[in-house]
């Protein structure tokens, strides 16, 4: 009796020390990225171009390019999203073509981004002639965290109770008007959780940016979207070449000096922060919403 | 009644990019593949023990590329299978729930961090310290990359372990210890088989996220293509090919350029044989209960 209790112990221990070793490594990444990055971070970082000096270069381009692609992400990626999820939720009738909607999306989910890469490079690079541009990747990353947002917002929807549903139709809304005035407002902290959980994997993807052939070094911004005369919006910018962060960080950890992987622990430390940020965010998000909802 | 009918029209619409995407991939990968094969016979791809696309001499064996993914894989799911498994049962069976609350978001985060920052560790952290252990160990290798790559993959194989576990009937734990059995014993033996349709399923995703991983390999294991199972020996993956030769300048239409859609049709075949068989094994333990 003793001894099999013991056996009990002993794996609480071996789980505990198999926990720890996942964060354990997770704590030497992070710590050892901000000693060898910290010093490098001051605000010259941020508001310098590479350079081919390692104590000169900055995220500039880097920093600009993927605040530009973020909000071309999520110009389609929310959208498109948000109605996939309503319309398999709500109107969606049981049929084959549902079942095959579904099916695909399951799937994408589990495709690697780097074959979402190849489709940007055949498709919207060559064959709809959209250049190695902040348009091709906004739309690349936009499809690749589409599944993130649609799986967000029908779990969302879910959980909202049929009785919302026929309270809103029994006053005599239509089907539309029961999405627009309960369905979405209702859901929308559930959606806003995954939206932000998507574009926190956005931020971090390398490999379908480099195999859209961006380029590694850019020493320019993007025409800015703002002008001084008529019509005062600009979207040249989209057009542009661009290069965001994980890859100037790619590019600075693949050189051999010491230098320059300070700058590759910098960069990697502000994106650390940014994605961990923008997940605690989401998980907050959800922790109230569990607490904060009674139906 | 029009408007209703348009919007439904339109949310349809919406859903239906999904099924373009990925008739998308696949038109995109078979074009530019079936260009490929005109060039280079199927037979030479699957038995050619050489892979040098952009020599002179080119040889176009995927094998090479092949034992780079799978060397790599293993070594990941040779870290992510027991850890990620003792994780899931800790949490579980045994876990009080506060911890399990407090400890599920900060494995999410694990899962979370961006791969080049996983690279980056495992080229400048990890490699150096496995150094001091194995003299002569490379600068690139399989094994750091693969270490890394394990970690990072044990969030997905201990949280959907751990929803199929959480699905077995309490009923079937108290008939257990009802029989005078430990938690261990209950954990083992009854819960784990009956939720090992979930926990395979967790293994077989775990696979295709580790076939698919691609910036980790191409920063810490080198780009270099060799055939070896080797995991202390630097190779490069089908993944990190196609990184090699997007970073170059390849003509648009050269066989080079069609090379990696070959490869990415490999990729694409592989991951979707894990998945498809993935997601049946774990919609088969979804209707157990």
């Amino acid at each position: 009796m003793i001894r099999r209790q013991r056996y009990d112990v002993l794996f609480v221990a071996v789980g505990i020390a198999a926990l720890a070793i996942g964060i354990l490594t997770f704590l030497t990444l992070f710590v050892d990225m901000a000693v060898r990055g910290l010093p490098r971070l001051d605000l010259d970082f941020f508001t310098s171009f590479p350079s081919r000096r390692a104590a000169n270069a900055g995220i500039l381009s880097a920093w600009v390019g993927s605040t530009l692609v973020m909000v071309v992400t999520a110009i389609f990626a929310v959208p498109l999203g948000v109605a996939s999820g309503v319309y398999l939720e709500e109107y969606a009738p049981k049929n084959w073509a549902t079942d095959l909607i579904e099916i695909n999306i399951t799937n994408l989910a589990g495709v690697p981004s780097i074959v979402y890469g190849l489709l940007a490079l055949g498709l919207f690079v060559y064959q709809f002639g959209l250049g190695q541009s902040i348009l091709t990747a906004g739309l690349t990353l936009a499809l690749l965290i589409l599944p993130v947002v649609i799986v967000a917002t029908r779990e969302a929807i879910r959980s909202i109770p049929q009785t919302i549903r026929e309270g809103s139709y029994a006053v005599g809304a239509t089907r539309w008007q029961t999405v627009r005035h309960h369905i979405l407002p209702y859901s929308s902290p559930g959606i806003l959780t995954g939206v932000i959980i998507g574009m926190a994997r956005a931020i971090g993807e390398t490999a379908p940016i480099i195999t859209i052939g961006a380029l590694t070094f850019i020493a320019f911004l993007p025409p800015a979207p703002l002008k001084a005369e008529p019509p005062f919006v600009s979207f040249e910018w989209l057009w542009s070449p661009f290069t965001v962060m994980p890859i100037q960080m790619f590019n600075w950890t693949s050189r051999p000096e010491a230098a320059f992987q300070a700058n590759a622990a910098a960069a990697g430390f502000v994106l650390v922060f940014m994605t961990l940020t923008m997940n605690a965010l989401a998980i907050w998000l959800r922790y109230r919403l569990r607490r904060s909802i009674k139906w | 009644m029009l408007r209703e009918r348009a919007i439904e029209l339109l949310l349809f619409g919406a859903a239906f990019v999904s099924v373009l995407t990925t008739v998308g991939i696949v038109y995109i990968l078979v074009k530019e593949s079936v260009v490929f094969f005109q060039h280079v016979p199927l037979a030479d791809f699957f038995t050619d023990r050489q892979w040098t696309p952009l020599f002179d001499d080119a040889h176009f064996g995927i094998v090479v590329l092949l034992s780079g993914t799978l060397t790599s894989s293993a070594v990941a799911l040779g870290v992510a299978i027991p850890l990620g498994t003792i994780i899931a049962i800790y949490l579980s069976e045994f876990a009080p729930f506060r911890l399990r609350e407090a400890v599920k978001p900060v494995l999410e985060m694990l899962g979370g961090v961006p791969t080049i920052v996983y690279g980056y560790f495992a080229l400048l952290f990890l490699t150096p310290l496995l150094q001091r252990f194995i003299p002569g160990l490379p600068g690139f290798n399989l094994l750091s990359a693969g270490i890394v790559m394990g970690i990072m993959i044990i969030p997905y194989v201990s949280s959907i372990s751990e929803d199929a576990m959480r699905a077995v009937p309490m009923a079937l734990r108290e008939g257990s210890y009802a029989m005078g059995a430990t938690r261990l014993q209950t954990a083992l033996k009854v819960v784990v088989p009956a939720a090992f349709s979930g926990i395979a399923s967790a293994y077989i995703l775990g696979i295709s996220r580790a076939v698919g991983e691609t910036m980790i390999l191409a920063v810490a294991a080198g780009m270099q293509p060799n055939l070896t199972f080797n995991p202390l020996e630097p190779a490069a993956t089908i993944t990190a090919f196609i990184v090699q030769v997007a970073l170059g300048d390849l003509p648009h239409g050269s066989v080079g350029y069609q090379t990696i859609f070959a490869a990415g049709l490999t990729l694409m075949v592989l991951t979707l044989a894990c998945n498809l068989a993935g997601h049946y094994l774990r919609k088969r333990f979804r209707e157990a209960y």
